[in-house]
């Protein structure tokens, strides 16, 4: 029987006569059997449908768009097209506009994803532990998580609208919808109604996670409840937190309906997306257009590197134990 | 911790807490179908539970050719991207759980890098580019882009589904005497069916919930979903308070969403859980 | 029914990973063989490649005379007991257990007799319409046994199938097992990791290590006359105690002191031409207080400190710690590692007895104990081999 001396790993142990014992021997990728290159080619072809659709609606399209930044392009006026290097990223990184909408976007950002941590982990602790009506709290929870946007939005706006709403008689000050500081935390009222539920879902499997024997050990060593929840819930919660944090931001960063239903942008609360789509959708400024979308995907990115590098997320599904 | 502490008092203490969850929960959707049901006359008296009721609002809607129209668009729509995405992400799902092949890291990389794409950025390009290939204001020009942000919801949720399955059940029905084919059909597909019918929902919640594809990629009623129509409605004549007309197509396109909710709670919470923590 | 040859079977799999290297094997009609070794040595392997679940690389594998290399699992008529049960968890028991039937499209009077028995010999009968999820784990563990003898296939496959079961029950279906295979005479091989099972189940015992057959035999064979050290150490518990030994002019030195070399040894050794440095293995049971020996003629006494008695009521493990140092073998390390890779001190060598049980061996004090040096046998350390079995023919097949 042969043993593999090439190997540069083996070690005395595995040559000792008859080399009874033999170290997994990594060959060549050369020798796939048949079996192995029709799984490879199985693989390939139940994934190429959905990589294909994915590629070709966002990928193409951001090069596009990067293409397009660089043009005057304006479909009012055509025959102006021109191609003018990083001209318009010069145009919108100098206009107060852009960056009135930037503050407003981190502003909702920073406060409805803090605020959602808080009242996330609140609500996963109730739908985690309540001893009375689970199924109830998870079914109501749910409900702001699955309705339209658009619809919720409306619901504040009536809400807020004075004389029709409930809520605008209880502030004796006018037209909150029409102040920027009342408007913006409407805005960021509704927000935060909107995806505590999904924040909480995303906790309470974090909490699931948190072996009940554990508590019951920490409890006997004496922790408080508060000492508990601080000292061997949230490490063990770490990465669901993290990745809860991860996805929120990102998506709170791309408000977009709820401003639109309830100011349309007036009183300087429109957000990056909102001054993004009127500019091409009013403005028919494609190439304006196309450079805010080109920086608002590079602001994305930004924050997803500093999640990932500087909090070390683990992007889930990146642990691949796809092995039966 | 629960079984330290189950008394009473405790479960008082959970009642409470309970009933803030629902309430919280609650109010907007009451309030939308409060004002759904008001009286013109009522309409503007800033009660929470409406004095005079009326269904006059929903026979108004299902008049009006622009709000039947965006709803069977958004049915349509909605449920042609859910199947085709479910579909697509079953087949992947199943290669990126089960099979071992190269680049199953690049797509499960892409799949969430699309799942954090910012999708304003996507409008400008899409918006020029179904101008110039007449996908613009059409089902499928709506279609393409929420299969695309569908597919990472749908190839997550269902590859952490996959995953759970006891895969020696096909071995095991091989020795049983079943063909691939039977080994499937009567033994996995069975035990698969949950998750993609959990998945199938989340994804339709998502595409029947898009409002900036919608408004940005339609323009006429051809094509425009109800979140969109909702945002034109004038009412019955121009001048009349479109407030109680809105609201009832609110709770129109709310119903469905109510439905699933009720009836599948449990598969909705482990379908979006399981999709984005065990991933 | 079938007898079930492997010829010269190799798997690698497509990592390059070589699991079974070129195995012989041959396991007669209504035969019950055990394949043992540590997890991680092929033995799921070799049993998925007899089931047809895993292509073979190369060799012969042929079932009732014929070749069935390029079968289907379903065209080869072998039933198979996964360690998870694999039960279909959406089918009842009756389902589960009717399945294969209602795949080859037997009759339904005819199914609902078959499964109806089969309960029947396993005490199902009054679970057959539940869910495997609201089964005891050993109630699950029957119905995997059931699906597979409805059918009455020509060969029984089963994978570890009492692993996941509590140590008490283990033994109970043990017997229960043993007793269903005797009753039907069907062709079986069992896979486990287990060496207690191993021993107490089958007719022939295959020691796997690596990829390689290491012996087979009955397991009174494996056991009295291991051909090497890995199988020497493997089969038997508490283990064979080993220890490090030099051959000098006309003794053996060992921790214990020295054995004279009678003729039998001293031809053994040069016959083997065997190093000066060996490893001397002897069971717990070949000990004995020297105080309970009648003529301790044959043997040899030696003296040395208790560390620790315990009493089984029929007799009493002592254990003792002996200057010299443990032996050192590869395959030893390999033994430790699968045993859990205790740290041993590098210096002394553990020894374990077995004492009558009207010793009075106390922990702490000396101890006179006497040895059957009839039984030692001496290893190679460098090859592993026996070389004490080398005069006679060996039971069993050696490894390459
Ligand atoms: N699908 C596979 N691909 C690569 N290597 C494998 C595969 N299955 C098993 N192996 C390797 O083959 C060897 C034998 O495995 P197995 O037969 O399962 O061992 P046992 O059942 O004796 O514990 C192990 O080293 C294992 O890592
Ligand atoms: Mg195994």
């Amino acid at each position: 029987m042969s043993v593999s001396s090439t190997t540069p790993a083996t070690t005395a142990e595995e040559l000792s006569e008859g080399g009874r014992r033999e170290l997994p021997q990594k060959r060549a990728k050369a020798a796939l059997s048949e079996g192995k290159r029709q799984e490879r080619r199985l693989g390939w072809l139940l994934c190429a449908p959905a990589a294909l659709v994915m590629v070709a609606v966002t990928a193409y399209p951001i090069l596009y768009s990067f293409w397009l930044s660089l043009q005057r392009y304006d479909l009012k006026f055509p025959s102006e097209r021109e191609f003018v290097w990083f001209a318009n990223y010069a145009t919108v990184l100098s206009n107060g506009y852009w960056w009135t909408a930037f503050g407003v976007t981190l502003l909702i950002t920073v406060v409805s994803v803090a605020v959602e941590l808080v009242l996330g982990m609140a609500l996963a602790l109730v739908m985690h532990r309540t001893l009375i009506g689970r199924g109830l709290v998870r079914t109501s929870a749910l409900i702001p998580y699955g309705i339209v946007t658009v619809v919720a939005a409306f619901s504040w706006r009536y809400a807020w609208t004075p004389s029709t709403g409930y809520l605008a008689n209880l502030l004796s000050d006018g037209a909150p919808l029409t102040e920027r500081a009342s408007a913006l935390s409407i805005i960021i009222l509704a927000e935060i109604w909107k995806t505590t539920p999904f924040m909480a879902l995303l906790l309470m499997a974090g909490l699931a996670l948190v072996p009940e024997d554990l508590l019951k050990a920490a409890s006997m060593d004496g922790a408080s409840a508060w000492q508990r929840f601080t000292r061997v819930m949230l490490p063990v919660m770490k990465p669901a937190i993290l990745v809860a944090l991860l996805f929120r931001t990102l998506d709170a960063f791309r408000v977009f309906d709820n401003i639109y239903v309830l100011t349309n942008g007036a009183n300087e609360t429109s957000s990056v997306s909102m001054i993004a789509y009127n500019n091409l959708m009013k403005g028919l400024n494609l190439g304006i257009g196309s450079t805010m979308s080109v920086l608002i995907f590079l602001a994305v990115a930004i924050i997803a590197f500093v999640f990932v590098k500087l909090f070390g997320t683990a992007a889930p599904g990146s642990s691949d134990e796809g092995r039966r | 911790m629960a079984t330290l502490d189950t008394g009473p008092r405790a479960k008082l203490k959970w009642g409470l807490l309970d009933a803030v969850v629902v309430v919280f929960a609650l109010i907007p959707v009451l309030w939308v179908v409060s004002l759904s049901l008001k009286t013109t006359a009522t309409l503007t008296d800033g009660n929470f539970i409406p004095r005079e009721w009326t269904l006059d609002n929903y026979r108004l809607i299902f008049q009006t050719d622009q709000f039947v129209r965006a709803l069977i668009n958004s049915i349509g729509i909605a449920l042609i991207s859910t199947l085709i995405a479910v579909v697509l992400g079953t087949m992947a799902a199943y290669a990126i759980s089960r099979l071992d092949f190269p680049g199953k890291a690049l797509l499960v990389g892409v799949s969430l890098l699309i799942a954090m794409f910012p999708q304003v950025s996507l409008v400008s390009p899409l918006f020029n580019i179904e101008r110039q290939t007449g996908l613009f204001d059409t089902w499928p020009g709506l279609i393409l882009p929420y299969i695309t942000f569908a597919l990472p919801l749908a190839i997550y949720t269902l590859s952490a589904f996959f995953k759970q399955i006891p895969w020696d059940l096909e071995k095991a029905a091989k020795m049983d005497g079943a063909t691939q084919a039977e080994a499937f059909r009567k033994v996995i597909a069975p035990l698969a069916a949950p998750g993609v019918f959990t998945t199938a929902i989340l994804v339709f919640i998502f595409c029947w919930n898009d409002f900036l594809f919608a408004i940005s990629l339609t323009s006429t009623e051809q094509s425009r979903t109800v979140p969109v129509a909702l945002s034109f409605f004038t009412g019955a004549s121009q001048f009349e308070d479109p407030t109680g007309a809105i609201s009832a197509a609110a709770v129109v396109i709310t119903i469905p969403i109510i439905l699933f909710v009720l009836f599948f709670q449990k598969r909705i919470v482990a379908g979006l859980t399981s999709g984005a923590v065990k991933g | 029914m079938a007898d079930i040859v492997l010829d010269k079977v190799t798997k690698s799999f497509p990592d390059g990973t070589t699991a079974v290297h070129g195995i012989d094997l041959e396991i007669a009609d209504g035969e019950f063989v055990i394949l043992v070794g540590p997890s991680g040595c092929g033995k799921s392997t070799t049993l998925n490649m007899i089931a047809g679940l895993e292509d073979i690389t190369s060799g012969e594998l042929r079932i009732g005379g014929q070749r069935v290399n390029d079968r289907a699992p379903k065209d080869r008529d072998i039933a198979m007991v996964f360690q998870s049960y694999a039960l279909y968890p959406n089918m009842t028991v009756r389902e589960n257990m009717a399945f294969p039937l209602k795949l080859a499209k037997m009759a339904k009077e005819e199914i609902d007799r078959k499964v109806g028995e089969a309960a029947k010999v396993l005490e199902l009968t009054e679970h057959l319409d539940r869910k495997p999820a609201n089964l005891s784990g050993g109630q699950r563990q029957r119905v995997a046994m059931g699906r597979a003898i409805v059918r009455s296939p020509k060969a029984f496959l089963m994978d570890e199938p009492l692993s996941n079961l509590d140590a008490k029950l283990r033994v109970q279906m043990r017997t229960q097992v043993s007793r269903l295979q005797k009753q039907l005479g069907t062709t079986t091989v069992y896979v486990t990791h287990d060496q207690t099972e191993a021993m107490t189940l089958g007719d022939r015992v295959v020691v796997m290590r690596g990829g390689h057959l290491q012996q087979v035999g009955d397991p009174q064979t494996l056991y009295d006359r291991p051909v090497n050290l890995f199988v020497a150490g493997f089969i038997g518990s508490p283990s064979m105690n080993f220890l490090p030994a030099t051959v000098e002019e006309n003794a053996l030195r060992c921790p214990m002191g020295e054995l004279a070399l009678d003729d039998r040894l001293r031809r053994l050794l040069t016959a083997a031409d065997a190093p000066r440095q060996l490893v001397l293995g002897i069971r717990p049971e070949h000990f004995e207080d020297a105080a309970l020996v009648d003529q301790a003629g044959k043997g040899f006494t030696f003296t040395a400190p208790v560390d620790l008695v315990e009493s089984m009521g029929s007799d009493k493990y002592v254990y003792f710690s002996v200057e010299g140092g443990p032996a050192v073998a590869a395959d030893l390390e390999d033994l430790a590692a699968d045993a859990g890779g205790a740290d041993v001190p590098h210096d002394r060598a553990n020894l374990v007895t077995r004492l009558s049980a009207e010793s009075r061996v106390r922990g702490g004090q000396e101890a006179r104990i006497w040895m059957n040096v009839d039984k030692i046998h001496l290893f190679d350390p460098s090859s592993g081999r026996n070389i004490t079995l080398q005069e006679e023919e060996p039971a069993g097949v050696a490894a390459s």
